[in-house]
C-alpha cells in the first residue's frame, strides 16, 4: 500500500475499511485454497478409490473421511469464500470509496466483524483435528444425523459441535457486517450521490447486506436450537421414538423438517448473498469496457431488489422431496420460476450493455463475459429443478451439484476474479499481467465447463451426490468414464489457478505501475485520494449517474461522476443541499 | 487522457474476440449434440407417472435449450460484432419498451412451464392412492431398507420403537402382543405386482433417508416421526435398484435395495412363500 511503513500490529488491528477489506480478501484466498484442495481429494478418490492420498490419515480415504470432506468443502466455500470475498472483501474496500464516504459507518464494529470471521474460520478448521474428525452431515447438517451426538456416525460428536460453533460465530460476524453496510449506504453517501446515481456494485452490496441481516439471524436462531438439542438435551428437531444404532433415544416432540425450513430460509437467500455482488461487479465492468452506460440501469437496480425479495419466498424448493405438503411444493415452484424473470432481465440488460459498444478485452472484461455465460447456463438448469415433478427425478443427484456449482460457485468466483483484476491497480497501485491474466481466463473458463457440464449427465443417469464411491448401486459403474473426465478437468483447472497466484503476488511487487484511473472509468473509487475532485477535505461531490460513457459531445469517452459540469457547479451545489 | 491514446493499447483484439466466440459456439454445439444424440438418456420409465415427468422434462428442455442457444450465441455475436475497432459506442441508457417486452416473455415462458407441469405433479401428488392400492410399509434405518406387508389378515400390527431389534429378527419393532402383527411379512427387498397401484408408507427409525428408483423418476425422503405416503403403478416387469439419496451417515453410499416388479401370479407366490417363512 502507498502509505509509509506501519507497524504490523497497526495493520493487523486496523479500523481502516481498506485494510479490513484486504484482510477479508486474504482470508478468502486462504479458504478457497483449502476448499479446492478438499474438492481435489474428493474428485481423485471418486475415480481412483484405492489410491493413497496426501493429507488423508491412513492414506486410503474412508467413507467417513469422504463425507467430512463433503461437509467441510461446502461449508468453507459457502461461508468463508462466497460470502466473504464478494461482499466483505470488495464491499468493505470499495463501497466507501464508491459513495464518497470517509470509511464505513462503524469502523470498530467492522474490525470486530473481521476478527469474528477469522475466529469462526479457525474454529471450523479445528473440527479436522479432533479425534473422530470433521462432521459428516454435509453443509446442510440435517438433524437427526447432526442433532444427537456421535451415535449417528463418526464426526458427529465434537467435530459437529465445533462446526456449529464456527457457524454461530460467523452468523454474528455477518450480522454486524451487514448492519455496517446498510448504515454506511444510507447515511454516508457524498453530496449528490442519490440512490439512482449509485454504481450497481453499491446496489448489489446494499441488497446483499439486507439479505445477510435477515438470513443470518434466522440461521443463528436455528443454530442455537440445534446446539441445545446436541448439548442441553432438548428436542427441537428430534421426534420421539428414535432408534439409532439399536439404541432407543430419550426425548422427542421435535420435527426434523423444522430445521430444514429454518436452514433453507437462510440457505436460499445465501445463494443470492454469494451471487448478487458478482452481478453488480459484472454490470460495472461490462459498462466500463463496452464504453457504454449500463443498459437499463433502473431495471438492473429494480431486478436486484426483486431477486432479493423473491429470494426469501422460495426456500421450499430445496424441500420438494422432504415430506412437505405437495400443495406447498406447488406454491414454492411458482415463486421459484418467477425469480427466473428478474434474473433473465439482468441477462438481457448485460447483452444490451454489450450491444452497440466498443468492447475492450482486458482480463476483468473476459471474466465478466464469462460470468454472463455461466450465469445463463447455471440459471437455466434451475428451471428444471424449480419444478417439483422434475426435481423428484434430479434432486440429490449430480445434476444439482452441477447446477449450483456453475451458478453460485463458478459464476460468483468469476465475479471475484473480475473484481480482482479490475481493482488491483486501485488496491496496490500496479496492474496485474494481462497475458497471464488472459491465460488464466481461458484455462479457467474452458476448464470450469469441462468439469461441470458432464456432471449434468451423471445426474440425469441417476448418479447420486455425496456417495463415497460408486459401488453402492450397479448402474453407477457406467458413469465412471464421465467422472474420470471431470476429475482430470478439475486438476487441470485447479493447476491453472497457480497462474493466478503467481500473477497476483508477482504483480504486487513488480507489476506495471498504474495511473490513478487506468481503465478510464467514471465512478468515485478512481477519484479517491486524488486532487481531481477539487474539494479537498470535504470529500467528493457527485454530479451525474455512474456510467456516463461515450456521452455525445463530450471530449472524452467517459464522464466521471465527480467532474463538475462547466458552469453548473453552483446550481448543482444548491441542488444537493 | 484522450480517446486516441487510450485506444492505442486497449483495442478489442480480433483474436481474443474470435477465440471467445469460438469457445461459446463449441459449448453450444457440444451441448446440443449430446442432448440431440441421446448420449446420456435417463433410463426407460416404468410408470405412467414417470412418463408424465419425462414429458414435462422434454418441454422444459426445449424452452431452456432455446434460451441457452440464443443467449450464448447472442453473447458470441456481440463480442465479435462490437469489439473495439475504433468506433464510438452507442450512447443509450436503455429502452423501457424492450424491458417490458422481455420481462413479459420470460414471465410467460417460465410460469407457463409451471402451469404445464401441473399434470406431472398436482394430478399425481394431490390425489390419494387409488382405492384398493396395495399398502406396503417401507422402514429405513442406517443403512438398510425393510419392507412390511400386512400378510393374510390385511392389517399391519402395532409398532413399538422400544422393541426394535434387528439381530433378533424384529428390525421394525412389531409388537408381538398385537395379533394383527403376527402374520406381517418383513423383507429387505420390495416386490410389487405389475400394473397394480401400490402405496408405500415411508418411515424412518433414526435419521432421514430416501427412497429413489430412477425408473420411477421418484425420490421421497423417509423422515423419523413421519409416515409419508407415496403411490405409483409400475407397468414393466423387471428388477430395478432402490438407492438412498439423503445423506444419512458413513454407509450412505451403499444403502441399497431392489424393486422387483413381477407378474400377478409371481406376486401371489411371493406372498405365500414369505408368509410361510415368517
Amino acid at each position: 500500500m502507498s502509505s509509509p511503513r506501519k507497524s504490523f500490529a497497526a495493520i493487523l488491528f486496523s479500523t481502516d475499511h481498506k485494510v479490513i477489506g484486504l484482510q477479508y480478501f486474504f482470508l478468502a484466498l486462504a479458504a478457497v485454497t483449502i476448499g479446492v484442495i478438499l474438492s481435489l481429494l474428493m474428485r481423485f478418490h471418486l475415480v481412483w478409490p484405492a489410491a493413497h492420498l496426501p493429507f488423508v490419515s491412513g492414506g486410503i480415504m474412508t467413507p467417513e473421511q469422504y463425507l467430512a470432506l463433503v461437509t467441510m468443502h461446502g461449508t468453507i466455500m459457502v461461508f468463508f469464500v462466497l460470502t466473504t470475498a464478494p461482499q466483505s472483501a470488495f464491499g468493505n474496500y470499495f463501497l466507501p470509496l464508491q459513495i464518497g464516504a470517509p470509511d464505513m459507518a462503524f469502523p470498530r464494529l467492522n474490525m470486530l466483524s473481521f476478527w469474528l470471521t477469522l475466529a469462526a474460520f479457525l474454529v471450523m478448521l479445528s473440527a479436522f483435528f479432533v479425534p473422530a474428525g470433521a462432521p459428516i452431515s454435509g453443509w446442510t447438517a440435517y438433524p437427526p444425523l447432526s442433532g444427537i451426538n456421535d451415535v449417528t456416525g463418526p464426526g458427529e460428536g465434537l467435530g459437529q459441535t465445533l462446526w456449529l460453533a464456527g457457524i454461530l460465530i460467523f452468523c454474528i460476524a455477518s450480522l454486524l457486517g451487514s448492519i455496517n453496510f446498510i448504515a454506511t449506504i444510507i447515511d454516508l453517501r457524498a453530496p449528490g450521490m442519490t440512490l439512482m446515481r449509485m454504481p450497481l456494485t453499491v446496489w448489489a452490496w446494499f441488497v446483499t447486506a439486507i439479505l445477510s441481516l435477515l438470513a443470518f439471524s434466522v440461521l443463528f436462531a436455528g443454530g442455537i436450537l440445534l446446539a441445545l438439542d446436541r448439548i442441553a438435551g432438548t428436542s427441537f428437531f428430534l421426534p420421539a421414538g428414535l432408534v439409532v444404532s439399536g439404541e432407543l433415544q430419550t426425548g422427542g416432540g421435535g420435527s426434523p423438517l423444522l430445521w430444514q425450513h429454518l436452514f433453507w430460509f437462510f440457505g436460499h437467500p445465501e445463494v443470492y448473498i454469494a451471487i448478487l455482488p458478482g452481478m453488480g461487479v459484472v454490470s460495472h465492468i461490462l459498462a466500463n469496457f463496452s464504453r457504454k452506460p449500463v443498459f437499463g440501469y433502473r431495471a438492473m437496480a429494480f431486478a436486484l431488489c426483486t431477486i432479493g425479495f423473491l429470494g426469501f419466498t422460495l426456500w421450499g424448493h430445496h424441500m420438494f422431496v422432504s415430506g412437505m405438503s405437495p400443495y406447498s411444493s406447488l406454491a414454492f415452484s411458482f415463486l421459484t420460476l418467477s425469480i427466473g424473470v428478474p434474473s433473465a432481465v439482468k441477462t438481457f440488460n448485460w447483452l444490451g450493455t454489450l450491444w452497440g459498444g466498443k468492447i475492450q478485452f482486458h482480463t476483468p472484461m473476459l471474466f465478466a463475459i464469462g460470468f454472463v455465460s455461466l450465469f445463463v447456463t447455471g440459471g437455466l438448469s434451475g428451471i428444471f429443478l424449480a419444478q417439483p415433478a422434475i426435481d423428484t427425478e434430479l434432486h440429490a443427484t449430480y445434476y444439482v451439484v452441477a447446477h449450483f456449482h456453475i451458478v453460485m460457485g463458478v459464476a460468483a468466483i468469476f465475479g471475484v476474479f473480475a473484481a480482482t483484476y479490475y481493482w488491483f491497480p486501485k488496491m496496490f497501485g500496479r496492474k496485474m499481467s494481462e497475458s497471464l491474466g488472459k491465460l488464466h481466463f481461458w484455462l479457467t473458463f474452458v476448464g470450469a465447463y469441462c468439469i461441470f457440464m458432464p456432471m449434468h449427465f451423471v445426474g440425469i443417469e441417476g448418479g447420486v451426490r455425496r456417495y463415497a464411491d460408486s459401488t453402492g448401486a450397479a448402474y453407477l459403474a457406467a458413469l465412471q468414464p464421465l467422472h474420470r473426465f471431470m476429475t482430470i478437468s478439475a486438476f487441470i483447472t485447479a493447476a491453472a489457478q497457480l497462474i493466478f497466484f503467481s500473477n497476483f503476488f508477482a504483480s504486487l511487487k513488480s507489476g506495471e505501475p498504474a495511473s490513478a484511473n487506468p481503465w478510464n472509468a467514471t465512478t468515485l473509487e478512481w477519484a479517491a485520494d486524488s486532487s481531481e475532485t477539487g474539494v479537498g477535505s470535504s470529500g467528493p461531490r457527485v454530479y451525474r449517474g455512474p456510467y456516463e460513457y461515450s456521452v455525445p459531445g463530450a471530449e472524452q469517452d467517459f464522464l466521471p461522476q465527480y467532474i463538475a459540469p462547466d458552469g453548473a457547479l453552483a446550481t448543482e451545489e444548491r441542488h444537493a443541499r | 487522457m484522450s480517446i486516441e491514446s487510450s485506444g492505442a493499447h486497449s483495442r478489442g483484439s480480433a483474436s481474443v474476440a474470435l477465440l471467445l466466440a469460438l469457445v461459446l459456439v463449441v459449448l453450444v454445439a457440444a451441448t446440443v449434440y449430446i442432448f440431440a444424440a441421446h448420449l446420456y438418456p435417463a433410463p426407460r420409465p416404468i410408470s405412467q407417472e414417470a412418463v408424465l415427468v419425462d414429458h414435462q422434462y422434454d418441454r422444459t428442455l426445449y424452452a431452456t435449450g432455446a434460451a441457452f442457444i440464443l443467449a450464448q450465441l447472442g453473447l458470441a455475436f456481440a463480442i465479435l460484432r462490437f469489439r473495439d475497432r475504433g468506433q464510438r459506442a452507442r450512447f443509450t441508457h436503455g429502452n423501457v419498451a424492450l424491458e417490458i417486452l422481455w420481462t413479459a416473455i420470460t414471465l410467460l415462458v417460465f410460469v407457463g412451464l409451471g402451469i404445464l407441469g401441473r399434470r406431472a405433479w398436482a394430478d399425481v401428488r394431490f390425489a390419494p392412492a387409488a382405492s384398493g392400492a396395495i399398502q406396503i410399509e417401507a422402514t429405513t434405518n442406517q443403512f438398510v431398507y425393510n419392507f412390511r406387508y400386512s400378510g393374510p389378515d390385511g392389517e399391519f400390527g402395532r409398532l413399538d420403537p422400544s422393541l426394535v431389534n434387528a439381530p433378533a429378527g424384529n428390525p421394525v419393532g412389531i409388537d408381538p402382543n398385537d395379533p394383527a402383527g403376527r402374520d406381517d411379512i418383513v423383507v429387505p427387498e420390495l416386490t410389487v405386482p405389475v400394473n397394480q397401484p401400490v402405496e408405500l408408507l415411508l418411515r424412518s427409525q433414526d435419521v432421514i433417508h430416501n427412497f429413489f428408483v430412477r425408473e420411477l423418476r421418484l425420490q421421497q425422503d423417509a423422515v423419523p416421526g413421519m409416515v409419508i405416503p407415496l403411490h405409483f403403478t409400475a407397468d414393466r416387469i423387471g428388477t430395478y435398484e432402490i438407492v438412498c439419496t439423503q445423506l444419512c451417515g458413513l454407509g450412505h453410499y451403499k444403502m441399497h435395495s431392489l424393486l422387483h416388479v413381477v407378474s400377478e401370479s409371481d406376486y401371489e407366490s411371493f406372498l405365500k412363500r414369505e408368509a410361510a417363512a415368517q
